[in-house]
């Protein structure tokens, strides 16, 4: 009896989605921003087909050749098709970018439960390391950490998440604060469903909307936080074909061979305006009060 | 840093002694944070000169720049965010917007190679790298400035077609007020505190900016001096930076809150 009760807001929460699937689909730049997101994916899926070459081949012979039939980017100082790296930096970029927001918003959306739900002391402690990390701008924190954990892709990732993690740990309390005064937690605890049950079966459904907002607005920043890392030396390290690391690769030879540097570039700016593109559509869709 | 030569047990307990390494953690912590509230802040690894002294030396470089950034990034954001809002739905407004959306995706550091190559390589205009005058100000300005622009300019463009809205606007045009004055007057005073927050967070993000545009643009300033001392795992003067910058941080949203409450005296804080 209370199960099938109290079930109802769940799934209630869920009828939504299927009202919602129609309303992104007529957003232009949502579908503008996956049409985009879904050609890297695919590409970064099988890059070993659509990449002519190896993405570590190195051949001194045709070092530094600019951009032709065969070198469709050219190559760099090492004769490596820029190419064939910048398609194999797509799924470094992409894996990198899910994977530092998945860190940041489950670390955060787990925080920012207990924080709202239970309140008081751990609320208090909880927010109080929050705060603290949200004086540190995203970027230095996250370079703080990849200071004392070590400059490759794994540490860049949790670094880059670990710095997300105040921004989900605050919004979800947020809205966890309204969502326990609802009615339907009320009867939960009424009838006498453990607290655990409750935040993840009944508040966490209707407090998704934000964190999905915020992951897909977030995946932007944290793929371009990433490349930045990387290309100041504390991200991926050679010969990795990592777009950021590409770019600082070929600084050296900006007057010579401009495509070095210039390709990777244009990469991330694709990526990342896909992502965002995709992240306004669903905010306007889902949280239009978030519009800015 | 001892790994690198030969070293025997007593030079590494002589190294442990000095750095304080045999203590307990809680230890260390306070004699850094006791230390760091009396100003010191430790001494350099690689140098042996003060972190203090170190930070002081490079700041007003970073600051210059950080400042520069964001009085460009502000001009640009709150004109391109002001004319999307009053022609709003036109060309000008979709155009501006394009450009804002492509400055948030565009990494400052891809900007500034880009700049580099056009300005500096191919016209020949504006130095490449270096530290000094105006001119080598100019480039990574504009590079740690686009971001922060193309922020500024959406957040400006949605408050202020809020107050565009509003009765107080029709009531500024019936007492006769032309265009620009009810804009700026009426309009832009009244979507400022949104502005300003953004820009308190800006001044943050350009301050840690640095740490890219620097490195392009081989620019003395923190931002160099903290990526020398992380890949030379020199700690304390880490630890001593990213202190300094999140202090400054902090500062910088406190001096925000108190602009708030000049601009708008309707928010009293206590």
């Amino acid at each position: 009896m209370a199960d099938v009760a109290l079930a109802a807001p769940a799934r209630a929460g869920a009828a939504p989605w299927a009202r919602l699937a129609p309303r992104v689909r007529r957003h232009k730049g949502a579908v503008v921003g996956s049409g985009i997101i879904a050609a890297l994916a695919l590409v970064a899926l099988g890059q070993n087909l659509v990449a002519p070459q190896s993405p570590t081949r190195i051949d001194i012979v045709a070092a530094l050749h600019p951009p032709d039939r065969v070198h469709p980017m050219g190559t760099d100082q090492y004769g490596r098709d820029v190419y064939s790296r910048v398609i194999h930096g797509s799924s470094i970029s992409l894996v990198v970018g899910f994977i530092s927001v998945g860190i940041a918003a489950t670390a955060g959306t787990g925080v920012g439960l207990v924080a709202g739900y239970y309140g008081g002391r751990a609320d208090g402690l909880l927010m109080r390391i929050v705060d603290v990390m949200l004086a540190f701008p995203g970027i230095l924190l996250a370079q703080a950490i990849v200071s004392v954990l070590g400059p490759n892709l794994r540490n860049l990732m949790i670094a880059v998440g670990i710095s997300g993690i105040p921004y989900y740990a605050r919004l979800v309390r947020g809205s966890v604060l309204v969502a326990k005064e609802q009615l339907y937690v009320e009867a939960a605890r009424v009838v006498g469903v453990p607290a655990r049950v409750i935040v993840i079966r009944h508040i966490l459904p209707n407090v998704v909307a934000p964190i999905i907002v915020a992951a897909s607005l977030g995946m932007g920043g944290a793929i371009l936080a990433a490349a930045a890392l990387s290309f100041i030396g504390l991200g991926s390290q050679p010969p990795t074909p990592e777009w950021g690391r590409m770019l600082s690769e070929g600084r050296d030879y900006l007057r010579d061979a401009w495509w070095i540097s210039t390709f990777p570039g244009a990469a991330i700016v694709l990526t990342v305006l896909g992502v965002n593109m995709l992240g306004d559509g669903l905010r306007d869709v889902l949280d239009p009060r978030l519009r800015i | 840093m001892l790994s690198e030569f030969a070293t025997s047990p007593e030079q590494i307990a002589r190294m442990q002694a000095q750095l304080h390494l045999n203590e307990p953690l809680p230890e260390q912590f306070g004699r850094f944070v006791w230390g760091a509230v009396q100003g010191n802040l430790g001494e350099s690894i690689r140098d042996r000169r003060p972190v203090r002294a170190e930070i002081l030396e490079v700041l007003p470089a970073t600051v210059q720049l950080a400042v520069t950034a964001l009085v460009l990034s502000g001009l640009l954001g709150i004109t391109l965010g002001i004319l999307a809002a009053v022609r709003q739905n036109s060309w000008w407004d979709m155009g501006s917007m394009v450009v804002a959306l492509i400055g948030v995706s565009m990494p400052s550091f891809w900007l500034g190679l880009l700049l580099i190559l056009l300005f500096s390589l191919y016209l020949g205009w504006l130095p490449a790298a270096g530290g000094g005058g105006l001119e080598h100000l100019v480039l990574p300005a504009c590079a740690l400035g686009a971001g922060a622009a193309a922020i500024i300019a959406r957040l400006t463009r949605s408050t202020m077609l809020e107050v565009l809205r509003m009765e107080y606007m029709t009531t500024a045009r019936a007492k006769g007020l032309t265009g620009a004055g009810v804009v700026l007057g009426h309009g832009l005073k009244n979507a400022l505190i949104p502005i300003i927050t953004i820009f308190g967070l800006q001044f943050g993000s350009l301050l840690a900016g640095t740490v890219i545009i620097e490195t392009v643009f081989g620019r003395p300033g923190i931002g160099r001096l903290l990526v020398g001392a992380i890949l030379y795992k020199d700690f304390p003067l880490v630890q001593g930076v990213v202190l300094f910058v999140a202090v400054g941080y902090v500062l910088i949203n406190l001096a925000v809150d108190v602009i708030y409450a000049a601009i708008d005296p309707r928010i009293r804080y206590g």
